[in-house]
């Protein structure tokens, strides 16, 4: 299934790196794939691709096909399954066995490199080649129902060229293009760039889906008090400024990032609250420390601490998304 | 294609510069900018020896001056679309003045001046997005080499965007005969951000710059409430200093995090003037001795005092 024929593509943008473009972009996907829309992303992040890394599958290779570049499949589908314990795989031990999902796949330029430290030293039209290349040749699964494309930072080659491709390539069905994301830093510093990436949309006629201010905060493991690293607030009021809608500010997981690096499932000490909402238990599933570890990335990624503040953006994306589809594309 | 004819005009407004390095990182948001602009204020307010035992063509020549003369440095930003430095140095109101001979910088201080495309932005709105391709951003870059009238420099900082692609390439062949002393690499612990810094290493190799060394940031964060230390970045691959081991370049140092840092560049403060003392301070100043004596510039140590 080519371009045109994805239902739904959401870009993740923001003028400043280091941000968590890929981080967001990531959560966004395994948070689709657990409400049950299938997913694919497509990482326009040349010269810095990480991607392969934060979905675990570094090694895989994409492969050419008669219609094009074949995504690297990062979980299959897993239908919501009866709740009839069957007595072989024992299901009440594993916490993720009664969670279903959609299939995600993905594509990135990491997946194309022979070694992971080759440096990819492209200028302008050689990005600008890849891009279109990635965009209009890539054969996605046929029941991919939102495309994430996540961006380096800046607006710059890739941008552009990403921009007219899909406008050219969507320009039958404008719908088709729901928007972007834009993520954010709290600090002054990150803020002013990502205010050049909100020009960006504007000149370009993208409309923002809402901001994310992310690293909003860091949950010190040892005693559970959140200290600002980064400062906190600047995206809601960037967001206020710019009347865009301001999705949630989403402080500094630890756990997430032994989760994305070691592949741990995530644990907390008690008391720990993110977002003012409700504190994860460390001990629920404490008895199968062998087993915790084990299982997909999206399955673990339900334990995360932050994943109940991703549920609410999808939620509010697609709700956004919804409304648009309803009023005819305006 | 031949060489550029404008090479030599770059070469000989470079010369007055003694030192060039740049600053570098594969990935986003690890401060190179932040780094940068320490450097930079940390090698400003420092002075060299008034009669360094041999560099012939050092210009303290003559005067019955001090003992030590102040560094003079330059800052310049090379990241267009995303340029940070004026806000870390409250220079964001100043435009840039186009003269008959050149672009003049902007001066922070008697010692420490800047360029950046941010300066060059309408002042009526200074979020303007900058949506160049790669060609035109060469083409500034070119500009901020060939016309800024820096005069005598001690040193000339370069702040890079992330990535290794068209900005990167043009400074590497702009200066090549004016000659990089080095760069410096900045990375977080984390293996997402080693990731695209050993990119970065096959980078440096493939262009022919020598590497400085790494500098790792972010490296480790104290609670204030608990004082218990964590990795908010954590160095599950060995972190900046096992890269350091295996490619064979030198470690700088690693710098906690402190969001003190942050805040002092939001606010365009020198966050080394303000907290010497801090621990994350004492880092930082043992990355700019390192830097100081791996590029052989003479510094008047204020520390042995």
């Amino acid at each position: 299934m080519s371009l045109q024929q994805i239902p739904h593509i959401i870009l993740v943008l923001s003028g400043k790196g280091g941000v968590g473009k890929s981080s967001v972009t990531t959560q966004l996907a395994l948070t689709l794939s657990l409400q049950g829309h299938s997913v694919g992303i497509l990482d326009v992040d040349l010269t810095g691709p990480s991607i392969p890394r934060f979905l675990g599958v570094e090694s895989a290779k994409i492969t050419q096909s008669a219609g094009g570049l074949l995504p690297v499949t990062v979980h299959e589908a897993k239908p919501a399954q009866p709740t009839v314990p069957t007595s072989s795989d024992n299901p009440s031990t594993t916490p993720s066995s009664n969670i279903s999902y959609a299939r995600l796949s993905a594509i990135s330029l990491g997946l194309v490199l022979s070694s992971r430290s080759t440096a990819v030293i492209w200028r302008g039209p050689k990005k600008t080649a890849m891009v279109r290349q990635f965009l209009t040749s890539t054969v996605w699964p046929s029941d991919t129902e939102y495309l994430l494309i996540d961006t380096p930072p800046g607006t710059s080659d890739e941008h552009i060229s990403l921009l007219e491709t899909l406008l050219k390539e969507t320009a039958a069905t404008p719908a088709q293009l729901s928007g972007a994301v834009v993520v954010t830093t709290p600090q002054a510093v990150a803020i002013s760039d990502v205010k050049k990436e909100l020009d960006f949309c504007r000149k370009t006629g993208l409309r923002v889906l809402g901001v994310v201010e992310n690293m909003a905060g860091f949950v010190c493991p040892h005693c559970s008090e959140c200290t600002n690293v980064f400062s906190k607030g600047g995206g809601e009021i960037m967001a206020r400024e710019a009347v865009v809608p301001f999705l949630g500010s989403v402080p500094i997981d630890p756990a997430f990032v032994a989760l994305i690096e070691e592949g741990k499932r995530p644990v907390y000490p008690k008391g720990t609250v993110v977002g003012g909402t409700e504190a994860q238990e460390a001990e629920g599933n404490g008895e199968d420390a062998g087993t915790r570890d084990d299982g997909l990335l999206v399955e673990k990624y339900t334990s995360c601490s932050i994943y109940p503040l991703f549920e609410g953006m999808v939620n509010s994306i697609l709700k956004d998304i919804e409304e648009r589809d309803r009023n005819g594309g305006t | 294609m031949g060489p550029d004819p404008d090479i030599p005009y770059i070469t000989e407004r470079l010369s007055s510069i003694k030192h060039k390095i740049l600053v570098l990182s594969g990935k986003g948001g690890v401060g190179k900018s932040t780094l940068s602009v320490l450097l930079s204020h940390a090698f400003a307010s420092s002075s060299r020896p008034a009669h360094p035992i041999s560099t012939p063509n050092g210009n303290g020549n003559g005067h019955t001056s001090p003992s030590s003369i102040p560094l003079t440095v330059g800052l310049l930003d090379a990241d267009i679309t995303g340029p940070s430095i004026p806000k870390m140095l409250s220079l964001e109101q100043e435009p840039v003045h186009v003269t008959s001979t050149g672009w003049s910088p902007l001066y922070l201080t008697d010692t420490l001046c800047a360029i950046s495309i941010q300066n060059m932005l309408p002042s009526n709105n200074p979020d303007t997005a900058i949506i160049w391709r790669g060609a035109k951003k060469t083409g500034l870059l070119k500009q901020f080499l060939r016309d800024v009238e820096w005069g005598d420099l001690d040193m000339l900082v370069v702040d890079t965007p992330p990535g290794t692609s068209d900005e990167h390439l043009a400074l590497c062949t702009f200066m090549r005969d004016a000659g990089i002393d080095g760069a410096v690499l900045v990375s977080t612990p984390q293996e997402v951000a080693l990731l695209d810094v050993r990119r970065q290493v096959d980078f440096c190799r493939k262009a022919g710059i020598p590497i400085i060394g790494i500098v790792e940031n972010m490296s480790g964060f104290v609670c204030p409430n608990c004082t218990g230390e964590s990795q908010i970045f954590r160095p599950t691959t060995g972190g900046a200093r096992k890269l350091a081991k295996d490619e064979g370049i030198a470690f700088l140092g690693a710098v906690p995090l402190d969001p003190r840092i942050g805040m002092a560049c939001d606010f365009g403060e020198d966050f080394l003037e303000a907290f010497p003392e801090s621990k994350a301070g004492v880092a930082l100043r043992g990355v700019v001795r390192e830097v100081g004596k791996r590029i052989g510039l003479d510094v008047v140590d204020d520390d042995a005092e």
